[in-house]
């Protein structure tokens, strides 16, 4: 019976349920669900698809290959870390919604048609958005609605998109869309808010620092990587996904480098890494889509690591800016031994996860002849070691002392992370196992002596570059800072441009009324005339009226069909 | 033996069981005659759509006489849907009627109640199943003067104004209605439907032909009240008994939408209606003009009947609009929606018919504080008011989504935003009923009304279910509905 019903709906009902139960019985379940989940994943073969009537289409709600198959797997390996990471938050909407949300999510990826990936598209939007609210402070309120705003209109592009396929084409099916009609461009910029895509990536540095400390982990996992999974399903090599991506790795650094809110940097960080998988399924290449695809894979894990390392962070010293913190290790050994991990994930330094996934994607685009790409990525890969890989366990754990004296993180927290951190080494030293559940077949071998010494020389230098401009004093020091990003312009001027426009119309307005008004009353008082209780049209005529229309009608019919 | 006069029997054993009512005079036998004969209608229907749709048109000769000398029944996909609509919403009124009629008449005169609708039900069941011209107009008569009474019946004295408006207009459109078929006759020398299609392209006077048009399209338009001939329907709407205002709403006009239907596509064809006459352009103005006029109007409407009467011709107006089309999708939107909006306004007229009977009367300010002392009665009119205004997962976003559809297909982007923007007229209105049930406080009315007694209020249910099954399970509706558009488009019927 279960092994029927879709992934996601186990996730989402259990969701629902938990405010339910008795709060002894809450964390259990949130663990049982996910696990129940994956059990379930692991049974299905590729081919498997699950169909359904409605609205008189055949809607396929699961259809399992190789490509679902691999987002299945690491949706609801992040949904129980997830669990174990926030095993004591038992009340509130956070737990169920972030069940739900990771729900449908699994859901989306598993759709095999437009209409069942919009629905759940839009009901992980929500969802998400409820998880931010959890937190409970204004500003997390106003996050969230800006955030839920940007992902509804992404909901609304994709059934724009979808319905201009379905008018196109007569068919729904969720496959190969590629640019070649304006539904696809459509359904491509719906995806690219989810991807956050340049100048439409601030809803994720604007939103995710503002969730709870458990909220985060959540968040950094299913929203972008759902976007990738339906890029790289619907528009691999598309060539302009190239250079989209190869812009979305390298501007973030600059900002990450002088952020001090250090879940913010790691927010960057994210847009980073989306761009080398961006990058890896514009090059639709076997060996580019499955670097892709493994890296999103690797990224969910050790961005995980990372978030929780910080969320521990937040709930023990209270903060997260760089500016408070340091000197962490002493209070704190075991999660910044976790951080570390992950910052050598995310880095790529040989023997951790990053290595064996990002290189798949750097070393396509060079093989694509893509010089001038494949420099930006490598410039990225040293950015990304300085700014993730360096810059956080460093301002977190260690720089100056801040006399920050904590305790270390809880105990649920720390397996949640040693899990993370075991798994981000383990596929770093067997990659093969992650290899071969990738959808296209791999040949690729990353521990070569050039690959992994010309890492190891990327990685020194950009070490050495940071410990001198350190000593130097040139390095932009923490600084308690706005840091101005593109969303500036509609939150700032634009907002105010809004409202000026608005204003305008306001007086426009009132000016046209006045005029009409003069004229002989509004457009809304002739409505209001002519429909309301006595108006003309609304109330009860004389039996001789409605005949003499009677009349009216067949004599224009007469006359029309004589013309 | 008895099954291959399934088609006779559909219509003979309700029009039995009026007399057979009068006869009794008790008014529970009444009731009960009444009841079963609609059920045994509807029993019927059913059957014969399944066999309809797995064999295809059921032709069946009164008395023996073979078409074209004697009178056809003929079922097929498009009567078969309007055969099982009208007799289940008349099994539903009927057993709905048991509270409601008993509080609104005198006692004496239930049993007269009972005999009207089964004729009434008799003659719409008639016109759909029907394949005579004549034959039709005979029906058309039988269920216009049940309906007269039925509306005259009603507490309030303006009831008797109302049917006495409707009486005149109705026969000025049954006049014009035999007034076409007669001149048909006169160029052709047949009343049978399908002979009729097949002489008409050869008649000796294309005059007369065109005249016989214009007589029965304005015949037909005023019988389902298109604009602006939908003067009589509010009145004859909010007056009326509930029970009769919710089967009238539900199906009296949908039996005229189908004759439309059969005469311009089964008869008239397509070439001429559509081809060589500005037919598309007519109707296509003034379903526009219905849906935004009728809609503002049911705005500012005080009435809770009145209300959902003036939101009837607007949504009529969508099912014009379909028809407008003539494309495949939308006569799919216009039979589905007939199918779904009468559905939806049954429900809501029976739901208002519970309010009306507890509060005293379906004025907007009786329904104030309802969402508290009428939970299920205020629910299921908020769940049918979704379906009214096409909210995803109910009967009426299938119908609108067909009606969508048809206007990409014709190109005509700005008929998508119009149908859009048009919902939010109903969402307005339906919002007042909202306002007044969950968001103001009660009247101060002692006692305050109980819930709508059971025996109404699960008739009213079952529609209000069916507002949401048909709107999530729709390969029944839509699948017949779009069998019924390809037997339309496809020539004679």
């Amino acid at each position: 019976m279960i092994a029927e019903l879709p992934a996601g709906l186990i996730l989402i009902a259990a969701g629902l349920a938990l405010p339910l139960l008795p709060r002894a019985a809450r964390a259990p379940l949130a663990l049982a669900a996910p696990a129940l989940a994956f059990a379930q994943l692991l049974g299905m073969a590729p081919g498997y698809r699950l169909e359904a009537e409605a609205f008189g289409f055949v809607l396929t709600l699961v259809r399992a290959d190789r490509l679902s198959l691999v987002f299945g797997y690491i949706f609801t390996i992040a949904a129980l870390l997830n669990a174990i990471f926030a095993w004591q938050v038992r009340d509130g909407p956070e737990q169920p919604a972030a069940l739900v949300y990771a729900g449908s999510a699994l859901a989306a990826v598993f759709a095999g048609d437009l209409l069942t990936l919009f629905v759940f598209w839009e009901l992980s939007a929500v969802a998400s958005a409820l998880v931010i609210w959890a937190r409970g402070t204004q500003r997390a309120y106003r996050a969230g609605m800006r955030y839920m705003a940007i992902q509804l209109g992404s909901g609304m592009l994709l059934a724009a998109g979808a319905a201009l396929r379905y008018a196109e084409t007569g068919s729904l099916a969720f496959d190969f869309i590629g640019l070649a009609s304006p539904g696809g461009v459509l359904i491509l910029a719906a995806c690219g808010v989810k991807c956050a895509f340049p100048l439409l990536h601030n809803w994720l540095q604007d939103a995710y620092p503002e969730a709870s400390a458990t909220g985060t982990v959540v968040l950094s996992a299913f929203t972008t990587k759902l976007g990738i999974y339906a890029l790289a399903r619907g528009f691999p090599g598309t060539e302009a996904l190239i250079w989209i991506g190869t812009a979305m790795t390298a501007f973030p650094i600059f900002y990450a480098v002088i952020e001090n809110d250090l879940r913010r940097v790691l927010a960057y960080s994210v847009n980073n890494q989306l761009g080398f998988m961006v990058v890896g399924i514009g090059l639709g290449t076997d060996l580019g889509l499955n670097g892709a695809i493994a890296h999103a894979f690797a990224d969910i894990l050790f961005k995980a690591l990372l978030f929780m390392s910080m969320g521990a962070v937040l709930l023990r010293a209270g903060s997260v800016n760089g500016t408070d913190l340091g000197g962490l290790h002493k209070s704190m050994p075991l999660t910044t031994g976790f951080c570390i991990v992950g910052a050598a994930s995310i880095s790529a330094f040989p023997l951790f996860s990053g290595f064996v996934t990002k290189s798949m994607i750097i070393v396509s685009a060079a093989q694509q002849g893509h010089e001038g790409v494949w420099l930006v990525l490598l410039f990225a890969s040293a950015g990304v070691f300085h700014h993730a890989g360096i810059k956080i366990p460093f301002f977190a754990f260690f720089a100056h002392d801040s006399g920050i004296r904590c305790q270390e993180a809880p105990a649920h927290m720390l397996v949640a992370m040693a899990l993370a951190a075991a798994l981000c080494i383990g596929i770093g030293i067997f990659p093969e196992a992650l290899y071969a559940i990738l959808p296209r077949p791999v040949e690729y071998v990353p521990y070569t002596a050039s690959h992994v010494l010309s890492q190891l020389q990327l990685l020194v230098f950009s070490a050495l570059a940071f410990s001198w401009l350190m000593r130097s004093g040139i390095y932009p020091s923490e600084m308690r800072s706005v840091n101005l990003d593109f969303d500036w312009l509609y939150r700032g001027p634009g907002k105010r441009l809004a409202l000026g426009a608005l204003d305008a119309l306001a007086m426009l307005r009132r000016t046209l009324d006045q005029a009409a008004h003069r004229a002989g009353g509004g457009i809304g008082n002739w409505v209001r005339l002519h429909h309301a209780a006595q108006g003309v049209l609304a109330r009860t005529w004389s039996t001789g009226g409605m005949a003499l229309w009677v009349a009216l009608m067949l004599g224009a019919y007469l006359l029309v069909y004589y013309l | 033996m008895t099954l291959a006069h399934l088609p006779a029997l559909e219509v003979v054993v309700p029009l039995l069981a009026a007399p057979l009512a009068v006869l009794l005079r008790r008014s529970s036998l009444a009731w009960a005659i009444a009841t079963a004969a609609c059920a045994f209608s509807f029993a019927v229907a059913l059957l014969l759509a399944s066999e309809v749709s797995a064999h295809g048109p059921i032709s069946y000769h009164l008395g023996s006489w073979p078409p074209p000398w004697g009178i056809e029944y003929r079922v097929d996909a498009l009567s078969a849907f309007v055969l099982v609509l009208v007799s289940g919403i008349g099994t539903l009124t009927a057993l709905y009627a048991w509270r409601s009629i008993a509080a609104e008449l005198p006692r004496d005169q239930i049993y007269l109640y009972y005999a009207l609708h089964c004729l009434c039900v008799a003659g719409l069941l008639g016109m759909t199943i029907t394949g005579d011209a004549f034959n039709l107009f005979v029906f058309m008569e039988i269920a216009s003067l049940s309906s007269y009474v039925l509306i005259a019946l009603g507490r309030d004295r303006r009831a008797l104004v109302a049917a006495y408006q409707y009486l005149i207009l109705g026969t000025i459109g049954a006049t014009f209605y035999v007034i076409g078929v007669g001149l048909l006759y006169l160029s052709t020398g047949t009343l049978n439907m399908d002979d009729l299609a097949a002489r008409l392209p050869q008649a000796a006077s294309p005059r007369a032909v065109l005249a016989a048009l214009a007589f029965i399209t304005v015949g037909v338009s005023l019988k389902l009240a298109l604009f602006p001939l939908h003067l009589w329907l509010p009145n004859a709407y909010a007056y009326a008994p509930s029970a009769v205002t919710a089967f009238l709403a539900a199906t009296a006009t949908k039996v005229s939408v189908y004759v439309l239907l059969r005469f311009y596509f089964g008869i008239f064809g397509l070439e001429l209606v559509a081809e060589s006459l500005p037919m598309r352009e007519i109707l296509l103005v003034l379903s526009l003009v219905a849906i935004v006029t009728a809609s503002l109007v049911a705005l500012w409407q005080a009435d809770l009947k009145r209300l959902f009467a003036y939101s009837s011709v607007a949504q009529i107006g969508y099912i014009t609009l379909g028809i407008s089309m003539a494309s495949r999708d939308g006569l799919t939107a216009a039979v589905v929606h007939l199918f779904n909006h009468g559905v939806t306004k049954g429900a809501l007229f029976l739901l208002v018919g519970g309010i009306a009977l507890r509060a005293g009367s379906a004025g907007l300010e009786c329904a104030r504080g309802l969402g508290r002392t009428m939970p299920l009665t205020s629910l299921g009119i908020v769940i049918a008011g979704l379906s009214l205004i096409g909210v995803p997962g109910t009967a009426g976003f299938v119908s609108k989504w067909y009606l969508v559809l048809g206007a990409i297909e014709a190109g005509r982007w700005w008929l998508v935003a119009f149908v859009v923007a048009t919902s939010l007229i109903a969402v307005a209105y339906v919002w007042r009923f909202v306002e007044a049930a969950y968001l103001s406080a009660p009247g101060g009315r002692t006692p305050e009304p109980g819930e709508t007694p059971a025996t109404m209020l699960v008739p009213a249910w079952i529609l209000v279910a069916a507002c949401v099954g048909f709107g999530l399970q729709t390969s029944w509706t839509v699948g017949g509905a779009q069998r019924a558009a390809a037997l339309l488009l496809g020539g004679a019927p």
